[in-house]
């Protein structure tokens, strides 16, 4: 399969040559949104190169280009990684990101994390992806070492590596990937390598788990490397060839595959990683065409061979939606006679309650994933759309260009694969907002269903019960507060973004306010929903850095019960005044009257539209009144402070 | 595969890694002759030819690599083909 080689779920971009020249040719602007629109489709190495090639001129003449964010990654590694570069960047492209690299010099790792004055240091790395291959492990155990030995080698090599890992976060407040060592060390027995504590085979391994698993009790994010070999080849990542020629590790064939495991983790620290999965039905949850075979007739489960694929498919489904991938299906049907495939047949993996939307007619696709978009209040960027039909792929991909459609292999056997290899639904934590958020959308459902047959807002509002609770960021809520600061683009006043280390820092100074919003109502949990840090700029003076609301609560008048909070603590310590900013990105014009709404005076208009700044004096603040009962989290540190 | 077939895709190699439509493609063309292939490019470019053509050159072969007439030799012999003319 070198098909698997390249990232094969994109589409082909048809008529290469002819678009590269027009992207050659075209204006900075124009040329910038072509090579974005050419990085969604698979391209092999060369083609990536060159497209990078374009994009880096480009930016020469648009050092700020519109619509896409920096993100700055520090290259530590081993062995040599230049060649990887460009397409991490047109992978990062991919995902509305701006990548911006500092390739440190080889092997000069430690020298550039302890050094204050490195390249590093002065580079500002938002993130640093450290990579070590199976030369420069660092554990070496004689055949005869015992297995205690070699693990208390192994435990001594991860400490010193943990030890990286804080220089990174503390000195330069960035977040870490660490990549996992590919296991190319040579077998000296064989199958028995594994059970021979000290072959170097053995010491890889070990060293391996030990960094996934203090990476995971440390915030630090893992590429695994190692596990993606295993999965496409030895053969395919690594030409020893190119080793000996050029100290590259990943072959340069592999370098748009390899860029974009890069890309989805930086995606996914910045929010970008996608949430839905809207399902077409015929012949891609099951075989045939339910409307003219009939649900008896349907490919699916036992007694066919694609019967099964077509069921496995719909397990994994069920599984992402486990982990909080949130599920809904666009079909063109009778909405009855789909719905009665997942009532009738025997053998559906998936239910009806696994969908959070539901949208079975004969409008265009388009339409239908905005109406599903709009229902779950979720931007087009945030679904996957996987059809079988290429014809309703086009379509889409060409009306909602920011939904990701995968191309959809002939055969099902392909699909779950297909699915796992793009790597859409990345993710760098697990947290309880994640495991409940699907049944939280379904909980939505019932909630736009309440408020329809409500006879005014309210008394809708009223009927909620809901109940906010106010916590301080604290070392349980941290990684939810960093999932939300770094993926909240719409009702965000700043869209300024923080690692956990940065965050951690911040919510530690007593100068600061950092508070967490959770919301509950009658029909369920909404889980952590909101943040609000503030700083004192001046002991009468404090300044909102950052307000922000998962949209899932929009319309609740939560925000005005979260300023009644933030008003409320900001006086405890004396504080006179609150100002708030509003910094326009292209996705945020929905907060730009925020301040406005929660009794705030314009403090300065920038006319470039740049930001405008507000102030509230305390002294004239009414607290707003809402329908939302407000709670303070036990251990609350700010509380107890006063 | 004739030695005029082997220029002719290997031509549209370098007009891809150098993204230059000019470049012609002469048996003693070698790094001297384009700024750009660095030490860096040739690397992908090696790497490039091998993937067009479904070939993969030795390290011997690579170390020994001077110029383009080397590198179509190299094609040639691992396609198993005597040489049939040049372009």
């Amino acid at each position: 399969m070198t098909l698997r080689l390249v990232p094969y779920w994109l589409p082909e971009l048809v008529d290469r040559d002819a678009t590269f020249a027009a992207i050659k040719a075209s204006r900075p602007e124009e040329r910038l949104a072509a090579i974005v629109a050419a990085s969604q489709h698979r391209l092999d190495f060369v083609q990536t190169a060159k497209l990078d090639r374009y994009l880096q001129s480009t930016l020469v003449e648009l050092p700020e280009p519109p619509g896409l964010q920096r993100i700055r990654l520090g290259w530590l590694g081993s062995s040599t990684l230049e060649h990887l570069l460009p397409a991490a960047r047109i992978a990062c492209l991919r995902r509305g990101l701006l990548l911006e690299s500092y390739l440190a010099p080889y092997d000069q790792y430690r020298q550039e994390l302890f050094d204050a004055e490195s390249g590093l240091a002065r580079f500002r790395p938002h993130v640093v992806l450290l990579c070590l291959d199976h030369e420069h492990v660092g554990v070496s155990a004689s055949l005869d070492a015992s297995a205690g030995d070699v693990a208390a080698q192994v435990q001594q090599r991860a400490g010193e590596l943990r030890a990286l890992w804080r220089m990174a976060a503390d000195r330069l407040g960035c977040t870490v990937i660490q990549q996992t060592i590919p296991n190319l060390a040579p077998q000296l027995f064989g199958s028995f390598d594994s059970a021979v504590p000290g072959t170097a085979l053995s010491v890889i391994d070990q060293l391996n788990r030990a960094l996934i698993s203090d990476a995971a009790r440390g915030h630090v994010r893992v590429l695994d490397l190692a596990s993606w070999a295993a999965r496409l080849g030895h053969d395919a990542w690594f030409d020893p060839v190119r080793w000996f020629q050029a100290k590259q590790l990943v072959s340069p064939i592999l370098a748009p595959m390899y860029g974009d495991l890069v890309a989805r983790i930086l995606g996914a620290i910045r929010g970008r990683s996608r949430k839905c999965l809207v399902l077409d039905l015929d012949n891609t949850l099951w075989g045939g065409v339910v409307g003219d075979d009939g649900v008896d007739r349907l490919v699916l489960g036992h007694g066919s061979a694609s019967g099964e694929a077509f069921a496995q498919f719909q397990r994994h489904a069920r599984l992402l939606r486990g982990r909080g991938i949130v599920l809904a299906v666009c079909s063109k049907n009778d909405r009855a006679v789909a719905e009665s495939a997942f009532a009738n047949h025997p053998e559906m993996e998936l239910k009806l309650d696994d969908f959070a939307v539901f949208v079975a007619n004969w409008d265009d696709k388009a339409s239908n994933l905005r109406r599903i978009a709009d229902t779950l209040n979720l931007g087009l960027d945030s679904l996957v759309f996987f059809d079988d039909n290429p014809v309703e792929r086009a379509l889409v991909r060409a009306e909602l260009p920011m939904v990701a459609v995968p191309e959809v292999p002939d055969d099902p056997a392909y699909f779950v694969r297909t699915l796992e290899d793009a790597g859409y639904f990345e993710a760098v934590s697990f947290t309880s907002e994640d495991r409940s958020r699907a049944q939280q959308y379904q909980d939505n459902g019932r909630r736009v269903q309440a408020m329809e047959s409500a006879t005014d807002m309210d008394s809708f509002l009223r009927s909620l019960s809901m109940v906010l609770t106010i916590g301080h960021v604290d070392a349980h809520s941290l990684p939810r507060v960093a999932q939300l600061i770094n993926k909240t683009n719409q009702f965000n006043v700043t869209t300024r973004r923080y690692s956990e280390a940065e965050l951690q820092a911040l919510a530690e100074q007593p100068a600061s306010i950092a508070l967490h919003f959770r919301l509950a109502d009658r029909f369920g949990d909404n889980g952590l929903i909101a943040v609000i840090l503030a700083r004192a700029e001046t002991p009468e003076r404090h300044v909102v850095d950052t307000l922000l609301m998962s949209c899932r609560v929009l319309g609740r008048g939560v925000e005005l019960a979260m300023m009644n909070a933030l008003v409320a603590r900001a006086r405890q310590r004396g504080a006179r005044e609150l100002v708030g900013e509003y910094l326009p990105t292209a996705r945020n014009g929905m907060v730009a009257d925020l301040y406005a709404r929660l009794g705030f005076e314009p403090a300065s208009r920038d006319e470039g539209c740049v930001a405008t700044r507000w102030s509230l004096q305390l002294d004239r603040h009414v607290p707003h009144s809402t329908f939302i009962t407000p709670h303070e989290a036990a251990h609350d540190p700010t509380r107890e402070a006063t | 595969m004739t030695d005029v077939e082997i220029y002719q895709q290997l031509t549209e190699v370098f007009h891809d890694i150098f993204d230059d439509p000019t470049l012609v493609l002469k048996p003693e063309t070698s790094a001297a002759d384009i700024p750009d292939w660095t030490s860096f490019i040739h690397v992908n470019l090696v790497a490039a030819t091998e993937q067009r053509f479904g070939v993969r050159f030795s390290t011997a072969d690579i170390e020994r690599l001077k110029n383009v007439g080397d590198l179509v030799a190299m094609v040639r012999n691992k396609r198993g083909l005597a040489s049939s003319g040049r372009s």
